[in-house]
């Protein structure tokens, strides 16, 4: 009724003047309406839900009987209590910290190093974003089969180098899976650290070096005192941006090894899809959901308080 | 040392030739990092089965993977399509008008939305499709193309939303005063005035829309159970899912699947340069 109210006013009203102030500051409210119900909807209620969810015995009998009886913080108690649990929460720590560690150095090495002046340049930069760009689970189904036990192309590379027959399945012995993963994780995350990195160089003014070159101080010294210093504020936003993504990171880890072998690869985020869509055990799923969005708000914050000094800066 | 002082001697001429020295070291780290994607496209091009050790070359393209992938493939290709098309629409329909209110309109409310958009993309997707899952299948909407569109437009609207917002900052309020004062309403001057302005960033938004639908895996994998609506990404999932006996054609499918991408760098990579950074830091 408000909408198609608010839709034909303007064109019936010959000018704005006309209409009083309310009718403007309604018009107004209407530019933000679609957009807050879709956030309240498809953001707000999904958090609401897996906070009900996960005090509730909510599985696959739920669909059929629309009954989910209460059970407290039963869920919690099962999910925590589980060796499963501990083992992912492990593999998220490792898998997130060494991530972001490789996603970090290598972009900043590249960003740094396209910041010379050279022909092709821009061509170069702009073709480094493609693995950024093409689906997540593209890229697990190429390096799937690079990393092939019998038939990757890593092997058959790492055998040439080596003079000798290599034969690791990376993605499924459990003592190097998820070093491998970690590794494509890594790969996936140069091209944004890297357009995000360029981007903060390219802010700090050339001046800067010429004067510090005046006085002695080129090279490492030159990125000691003025790169990292001024760059600092971007590196925090990538830093954070990164944390918070790896956290919720699934397609690629599903795409490569499934969560396996032996849940040697599984993080909170695949175990909570493996409760929820593989065991339909929704409220357990649900639980470690709500474990991860906590973890994830922390870091949140902490890109918000980045964000608000980066734009001060 | 000696070769600065070099270069300074040889004047431009030196400087010209360490300069392609930088091209060919910038060559080599891209050759390095996009091997993945020559190595798909590699192996989709060569005859299928599961032969030991793939040549490094496609020396005899042979077109047979393909010709799987097409065959299998095709009605996934056209759901993908249709999702990432919708989500664009939706995302921008939804967005841009937000974006505008944020960045241009004096509401105390709009501050809050865009604090709220940042928190959204920090919300795990797996959250939001365990309790989409449970609201699609009371509403009816598993399965659906609409569904999808509406699941996957919760990556196009909040990039959209800050990356039109950032850009609509810089529009100057006595344009759009002006079109006020000579009668345009709020509505009228946004569509007639701050939209054709906005062209570049309403592009970047759109682009990063349909590249979000089209990859999507999580909502296409746990809003669809059968096979009548499947986008590809599920389709290549499936073939990872057994024991895998023709990798060409699920290299092709790949190729396939990563066409989009490829061809948006292709023709529009400073719509995509400037996404990779403005839906960040700004």
């Amino acid at each position: 009724m408000i909408m198609t109210e608010i839709k034909t006013k303007p064109v019936i009203a010959p000018r704005w003047r006309v209409s009083g102030r309310n009718k403007e500051r309604l018009l107004q409210q209407a530019f933000l309406l679609p957009a807050t119900l879709y956030i309240l909807l498809i953001f707000g209620y999904p958090v609401v839900q897996n906070v009900i969810m996960a005090l509730q015995q909510y599985t696959t009998a739920t669909f059929f009987t629309g009954h989910a009886p209460w059970i407290g913080l039963a869920n919690y108690q099962a999910v925590l209590q589980s060796r499963d649990f501990g083992r992912a929460a492990m593999n998220t720590l490792t898998f997130t910290a060494f991530s972001i560690a490789g996603q970090l150095i290598f972009g900043m090495l590249i960003a740094l190093y396209f910041r010379r002046r050279f022909p092709l340049n821009n061509l170069l930069r702009g073709l480094l974003l493609l693995p950024w760009l093409i689906p997540l689970i593209v890229s697990s189904a190429v390096w799937r089969w690079m990393l092939d036990k019998d038939s990757g192309v890593v092997n058959q590379i790492l055998g040439a180098l080596t003079f000798s027959d290599v034969r690791i399945g990376w993605l499924t012995d459990t003592t190097v899976a998820l070093l491998a993963v970690i590794c494509v994780n890594i790969w996936l995350g140069i091209p944004f650290n890297v357009a995000l990195l360029y981007s903060g160089l390219q802010d700090i003014p050339q001046e800067l070096y010429e004067a510090a070159a005046l006085d002695g101080a080129t090279g490492a010294k030159a990125f000691k005192h003025i790169t990292w210093p001024l760059l600092r504020p971007v590196v925090t936003v990538v830093l954070v941006l990164g944390v918070v993504y790896t956290l919720k990171a699934l397609d690629i880890i599903l795409g490569l090894t499934g969560g396996g072998p032996a849940n040697a690869t599984q993080t909170l985020s695949t175990e909570s899809y493996r409760l929820s869509f593989q065991q339909f055990d929704f409220g357990q799923g649900a639980a470690v959901g709500n474990i991860l969005i906590v973890i994830s708000l922390v870091f949140a914050l902490l890109y918000l308080r980045a964000n608000r000094k980066g734009s001060k800066a | 040392m000696t070769s600065t002082t070099a270069t300074k001697a040889a004047g431009s001429f030196g400087l010209e030739r360490s300069a392609s020295r930088h091209t060919i070291f910038g060559l080599v780290i891209v050759v390095v990092l996009l091997f993945p994607v020559y190595w798909m496209v590699n192996v989709s091009l060569q005859p299928g089965g599961r032969a030991v050790g793939t040549p490094w070359f496609p020396i005899n393209p042979d077109l047979s993977g393909y010709a799987t992938a097409i065959a299998e493939q095709s009605p996934n290709l056209v759901t993908s399509l249709l999702v990432a098309g919708g989500s664009v629409l939706f995302s921008l329909v939804i967005a841009a008008p937000a974006a505008y209110a944020v960045a241009q309109l004096r509401i105390p409310f709009a501050r809050t939305l865009l604090f709220a958009v940042l928190i959204c993309q920090m919300i795990p997707g797996i959250v939001v499709s365990n309790a989409l899952y449970t609201a699609f299948n009371q509403l009816g909407l598993l399965n659906s193309i609409i569904g999808l569109i509406i699941a996957n437009s919760s990556a196009g609207i909040p990039f959209g939303i800050l990356i039109m917002h950032a850009f609509m900052l810089s529009i100057p309020p006595s344009v759009i005063e002006a079109a006020r004062v000579d009668g345009a309403g709020p509505v009228r001057a946004f569509v007639s005035i701050v939209l054709p302005m906005s062209r570049n960033a309403i592009i970047t938004a759109g682009l990063f829309a349909f590249l979000f639908a089209w990859g999507d895996f999580l909502f296409a994998v746990t809003l669809t159970t059968t096979n009548e609506v499947r986008p590809v990404t599920v389709g290549l999932y499936s073939y990872l899912g057994t024991y895998v006996n023709d990798w060409s054609a699920v290299m092709a499918t790949a190729v396939l699947a990563s066409t989009p991408a490829i061809a948006v760098l292709a023709v529009a990579q400073r719509y995509i340069s400037a996404g990779a950074t403005g839906g960040a830091v700004k």
